[in-house]
């Protein structure tokens, strides 16, 4: 027995060591993916932008000044708000939550029908549902244009049924910008809600209709409630990648509809550049997402501990 | 029962198909008003789907079902005023016991608070008061279960449907339970419908039994005469332990048929209608209906020798085999042990019983 003992012992130990090397990648992909280049677009902002894009190395709040604050051509007038970045990031989160809920609207009804299926479905209809995404986003969101514009098979379907007398304008608009993120992400939000939905135990609602309870009410005071996790990790999904898209806004949106995306896109790509600006931009942007996300929690929480 | 008791639940000439599979054969049975009703039978038998369609949850192929008087076969689940303890009590989980409780008083309109004083008097009745704030998960198996009749009973309905509730209790809490529903079922006078696989559970709480095997009802009685009076093999069979042989008819005389039970054993049994001399037929005994004496006594009598003696705490049960036929299984009583004699292996006895403990079926 003491010999076993030992022997369990040792055993532990080895198994200490074990998890601490097989946790390694784990740490790795976290260090040399996520925090390391946060941490780089920290520091560029910081630093002194170079004409032909690059850095120069030495610190300066230019970057931070330039977002928030208008000083006039030469940068000699007193200081007053800059709006037109501000209006840029605002407009950033209206359309990021507009496709957010435009993609619940439809992914939660979507994920809720295939948890329903036959078990045997089920893995059919989740392939149905991403098979558009093995297409590149570029080309997904240029067919999209296509679609859209006054000439395309939407307008002359609508004109075609009498629905409408002339093509309606969706492209360039915030609506098409809108339509473009929910075509973007819309997996992301069906397939987190399809997990819990399909975990979740369907007594559950006969108890409630049993217990006098609609069908709406039962949907949300009792299906809604356990399928939360799935519903926020989904709108989570939609919105952030939402937030910091450019193609859809580039693409459906043109000039007027602008978003933070497209602004840090620019601020790196060609020689009209700006890389300390556009990683000040990057910051603000993961700052306000991280506050989003925080508040969001936190009043989570709250609502929890008042049901408890 | 009395005669002028009403009847709750009618369910008149039910059919349940799922495609080309029957799960219920036309089904007709009367639930009376205020009656611990047991649907029993093995899973499968279609006692579930029964219940399923009274609250609800499944449509009726043919058939109707009336809840006093009034057709709910149309209903949705949630205009039927009948209440279902789910098998695994589904109870919300997110919300408290007290919010469960209340959850079906709110949705019949009762503002929030009468809701939540009416459930705290459910939780008295059940004795779970100073558990109001806990969530469902915080709770052992049997008080979520006590918290699932709570909000069942809550709304007061016209009928409580429980669909194996004692299932997923352990042994010693399942007898408890019983008789806490049987006297819960007394105070608060609703009638109950209770599924269940487990004859004992099934003898011990209910006022009328429907044994039920592959989508047919195969007897409906007060236990006690399911028991002693099983209507055919199946019944005999599931119910309770009983010696089933089969036999052949020898003679029939005087309302009373001998039997030829192999190896020159002969044993007289009350007639049955529909045998004939020569037919097969199954016969049923009782264990605990024998006895094992060194003679032959008054009644039926059988010589035999011991095979072997099994001892199971409050009886004793001893399997007897009969020269050249069948064997017996005989239930002895471990009261007064020192008036009685144990027979050992291999002594030759005589197996007594009264005239009528064995019995024809018909099937």
């Amino acid at each position: 027995m003491a010999a076993q003992a030992e022997s369990g012992g040792a055993t532990t130990d080895t198994y200490k060591e074990a998890r601490t090397w097989l946790l390694m990648p784990a740490w790795l992909v976290l260090l040399v993916l996520s925090l390391a280049p946060v941490s780089m677009i920290l520091i560029y902002s910081f630093l002194t932008k170079e004409f032909r894009g690059g850095v120069i190395w030495e610190f300066s709040l230019a970057s931070y000044d330039q977002f928030f604050f208008d000083r006039g051509l030469f940068g000699d007038e007193a200081p007053q708000i800059e709006w037109t970045y501000i209006t840029i990031f605002w407009r950033s989160i209206w359309q990021a939550g507009a496709a957010t809920i435009l993609s619940l609207i439809i992914g939660f009804p979507t994920a809720y029908f295939i948890a329903t299926r036959s078990e045997k479905v089920r893995p059919i209809w989740v392939f149905l549902v991403t098979i558009p995404y093995w297409v590149n986003l570029l080309i997904r969101t240029v067919s999209m244009k296509f679609l859209l514009r006054d000439q395309g098979p939407l307008n002359d379907f609508l004109l075609s049924i009498g629905l409408i007398d002339s093509p309606i304008h969706i492209v360039n608009t915030n609506f098409a910008v809108q339509l473009g993120l929910f075509y973007s992400y819309l997996p992301f939000m069906v397939l987190p809600i399809y997990a819990s939905v399909e975990r979740y135990n369907f007594a559950l609602s006969e108890a409630a209709a049993d217990l006098y309870a609609t069908k709406w009410v039962t949907l949300r005071r009792i299906l809604l409630p356990a399928v939360k996790p799935g519903v926020i990790a989904g709108c989570i999904l939609v919105f952030v990648p939402s937030l910091g898209s450019f193609l859809a806004p580039d693409l459906l949106g043109g000039a007027k509809n602008f978003m933070i995306g497209s602004l840090i896109e620019e601020q790196f790509k060609g020689n009209a550049g700006n890389w300390p600006f556009g990683a000040a931009a990057s910051m603000i942007l993961l700052t306000m997402v991280l506050i989003i996300l925080i508040v969001f929690a936190r009043r989570q929480a709250k609502a929890e501990k008042r049901e408890g | 029962m009395p005669e002028d008791q009403s009847i709750a639940i009618d369910v008149r000439d039910a059919v349940k198909r799922y495609g080309d599979f029957t799960a219920l054969k036309t089904i007709s049975l009367s639930i009376l008003d205020n009656e611990f009703f047991t649907l029993l039978g093995p899973s499968g038998c279609g006692k579930t789907t029964l219940l399923r369609m009274v609250a609800g949850f499944e449509d009726v192929t043919e058939g109707e079902i009336y809840l006093y008087g009034e057709e709910i076969k149309n209903l949705p689940p949630h205009q039927r005023p009948v209440n279902t303890v789910f098998q695994n009590y589904a109870l919300f989980p997110h919300m408290t016991v007290l919010d469960n409780v209340a959850f079906g008083l709110e949705m019949r309109g009762r503002s929030k608070a009468q809701a939540r004083s009416r459930a705290g008097e459910m939780l008295e009745l059940v004795q779970l008061s100073q558990f109001s704030n806990r969530k469902p998960s915080q709770l052992s198996g049997g008080q979520q279960q006590r918290v699932a009749l709570a909000r069942a009973l809550a709304p007061q309905p016209k009928a409580l449907l429980l669909d194996e509730p004692l299932s997923a209790l352990d042994q010693k809490l399942r007898k408890a339970m019983q008789l806490e529903l049987k006297h819960l079922q007394r105070e608060t006078g609703i009638t109950f419908v209770f599924v269940t696989h487990d004859q004992e559970e099934a003898l011990t709480m209910s006022d009328r039994i429907a044994v039920m095997s592959e989508g047919e009802l195969q007897q409906l009685g007060a236990p006690r005469d399911i028991y002693e009076h099983p209507h055919n093999m199946f019944v005999a069979d599931f119910i309770g332990e009983t010696n089933l042989l089969e036999v052949s008819v020898d003679t029939i005389a005087n309302g009373r048929a001998t039997c030829h039970l192999g190896g020159g054993h002969e044993l007289t049994c009350n007639q049955v209608d529909g045998i004939a001399v020569g037919a097969k037929v199954h016969m049923s005994v009782r264990p605990e209906r024998l006895f094992i004496s060194d003679d032959p006594a008054e009644g039926e009598s059988l010589k035999g020798r011991v095979q072997e003696n099994i001892f199971a705490g409050t009886d004793i049960t001893t399997i007897i085999n009969l020269a050249d036929g069948p064997n017996f299984t005989v239930r002895t009583s471990n009261s007064n042990r020192g008036n009685k004699r144990i027979f050992e292996p291999g002594n030759e006895v005589f197996v007594n019983m009264e005239l009528g403990a064995a019995r024809l079926l018909v099937d």
